[in-house]
């Protein structure tokens, strides 16, 4: 699509079972200070199934404006139908920037709306920017966050881009008025591509590691699962979250959603503490915005202690059962 | 199933990404002396092909744009035991973005002609955009499943396909034919057997420029991509790095009292 005659900045609200995902009021905080710049309008678009209630809540959290879908062929999510409204959308509003969470759905489906309105995407985006002629910048880390590029998309409409959870900012939530406004939606009935026969999700236990004030994460050098319930045990004490590097999600010591870096969360706590992490790129794109950082491994020559502002060259089982009964003995005085 | 294609994408490998460094006059990244591996994804991608095509027939099929100097790197893949190989070569189709480059798979798989089932890695570790599966569906208006953790056929033209969700999965039954985009948790990829590495060496690898497969040339390209490289910097950290040594009583006494400037404890 080309550029003429486009304005405003559309967020994808991403929910399944009428649940926001967080992602999504985090880009409606990006987009209203973006927005602040370039005087355009947020328009957030929902599409699903008994959704209307959920409006408010994206116009208390910066949108100007809300289009929802409501309609039973857009619940639960498919690629498809959901390419064919954006698709729709974008031909009749042509809006000037779309956003998307970089969330299983968002990758899956952001890519298939640029393709099919051929314009361009940039993927899991770190930071946006607005240059001075308002043309969205889009940071991005590759080559495991070695590298960091920055991604314009001159001449095409909307510019899009996928946005990592956790690197944005939501605004505070306040009553605020905007015009709700419901689309028809007519796809076909045939031709959606695959049917869904289940659907299943756990609830997610304790702290969300993006949301932490402190993170205490663990990679191989922990080494064994009866020394990774230190690691834990040390979150524990300080009231932390605990993150891993993709190693020990593999030895079955922890989950797949506590994986720091690029396949995984970025975290920004007030305090990062890495135990036994090698520091490969593709963790410390996860971690190095954290405000304070502390790392222990006893390979001196470990790459982690570039990024970190206190460095223990030590085995951390010498270390970590002493500070955590130290620690334990402070909070409790 | 009669035919399988898998798209393949030599990476440089990440074992020397330290040395890579950065050209400041044209802003592009220097890869001298970085060895290429398959992308480690697309291996498990080639797995679940291979075990179709060993339980029901048919041919494997690898497709790859890439630069001539990557063939090695494809033969690892027939040697894993790919029937066959065809990689997308052109000049043209240097400096690609995703879209420019599903439009040049694109025509590869229209090249090849009827096909039953495409797969690829979910994502790849140098670019890591996670976007040409599905763009490459599109353009080929074909249905796609990205996050596949497992995939089985149930009858002819029906695959249940189960896909990565937040906190858990989704089961899907698509129809064939359609583009899957595969995590690692899939499967293991099998080892080479050393008659795979003398068989590899008699297999077909169709070279093919764009005077083959006519694409063009305001689509694909540094020329025909939508996005546009704007900057690029080599990441650098400014940390304190400030070493504590001593005793461990010594040292936790440090680390309490920092945790506790940091108003944590």
């Amino acid at each position: 699509m080309n550029k003429n005659d486009h304005d405003g900045i559309w967020v994808f609200a991403e929910q399944r079972n009428a649940e926001l995902h967080e992602v999504t009021l985090e880009l409606l905080g990006k987009a209203r200070g973006l927005a602040g710049q370039n005087q355009g309008k947020v328009t957030a678009i929902i599409l699903g199934q008994g959704i209307k209630p959920l409006a408010q809540t994206l116009l208390n959290y910066g949108a100007d404006s809300v289009l929802v879908a409501d309609n039973p062929v857009l619940d639960p999510y498919r690629l498809i139908p959901y390419s064919l409204v954006f698709e729709k959308l974008i031909k009749e509003y042509h809006p000037e920037i779309l956003l998307m969470g970089a969330t299983f759905m968002g990758v899956e489906l952001a890519p298939r709306v640029a393709a099919r309105v051929r314009t361009g995407l940039s993927a899991h985006c770190v930071d946006l920017k607005l240059d001075k002629d308002g043309k969205l910048l889009q940071v991005v880390p590759g080559w495991g966050g070695g590298v960091i590029a920055t991604i314009a998309c001159p001449d095409h409409r909307p510019q899009m881009a996928t946005v990592m959870p956790g690197t944005m900012k939501p605004l505070s939530p306040e009553e605020r008025k905007g015009e709700i406004k419901e689309i028809e939606i007519n796809l076909p009935d045939k031709d959606l591509g695959p049917k869904v026969l289940e659907i299943k999700r756990e609830k997610a236990e304790g702290l969300p590691l993006e949301k932490a004030e402190v993170v205490v994460a663990g990679g191989w050098g922990v080494g064994s699962r009866e020394d990774w319930k230190q690691v834990e045990e040390l979150a524990g004490v300080l009231g932390g979250a605990v993150g891993t590097t993709r190693p020990p999600v593999d030895e079955g010591w922890a989950e797949e959603g506590q994986m720091i870096g690029q396949s995984g969360k970025t975290v920004r706590p007030k305090l990062y503490m890495g135990i036994g992490i090698s520091g490969v790129m593709h963790h410390v794109v996860g971690m190095d915005q954290s405000e304070h950082i502390i790392t222990i491994n006893s390979d001196a020559n470990a790459e982690i202690f570039e990024t970190s502002d206190v460095i223990v060259v030590e085995d951390f089982r010498k270390i970590l059962p002493k500070l955590i009964q130290k620690i334990r003995e402070r909070v409790e005085r | 199933m009669n035919r399988i294609i898998v798209c393949m994408k030599p990476v440089p490998d990440p074992q020397h990404w330290n040395k890579v460094s950065m050209d400041h006059e044209t802003q592009t990244l220097k890869r001298e002396g970085i060895p290429t591996i398959i992308n480690p994804l697309d291996k498990h991608a080639l797995e679940a092909a291979l075990s179709i095509r060993d339980a029901h027939g048919g041919e494997v099929l690898l497709l790859s744009m890439a630069p001539p100097f990557v063939t090695p790197t494809l033969r690892e893949g027939l040697a894993m035991g790919a029937d066959r190989a065809i990689l997308l070569s052109d000049p043209v189709f240097a400096g690609s973005d995703t879209l420019a480059t599903a439009h040049i798979l694109a025509a590869g798989c229209r090249w090849i002609g009827e096909f039953d089932l495409v797969l690829c890695g979910n994502m790849t570790i140098d670019g890591s955009t996670a976007q040409v599966g599905s763009q490459l569906a599109e353009l080929l208006d074909l249905p796609s499943v990205m996050h596949v953790i497992d995939l089985h056929r149930k009858e002819d033209h029906l695959l249940r396909i189960t896909q990565k969700i937040e906190h858990g999965y989704v089961r899907l039954e698509a129809e064939l034919p359609l583009v899957i985009s595969v995590r690692k948790e899939l499967n293991k990829p099998r080892y080479t057997p050393f008659t795979g590495i003398l068989a590899a060496e008699s297999k077909e690898i169709n070279m093919l420029s764009n005077e083959e497969l006519h694409i063009d040339t305001g689509l694909i390209g540094l020329e025909g991509s939508p996005t546009k490289m704007a900057g690029l910097e080599l990441r650098r950290f400014k940390r304190e790095k400030e070493r504590v040594e001593g005793s461990p009583e010594e040292i936790v006494q440090v680390l309490v009292d920092k945790i506790h400037r940091y108003g944590i404890i």
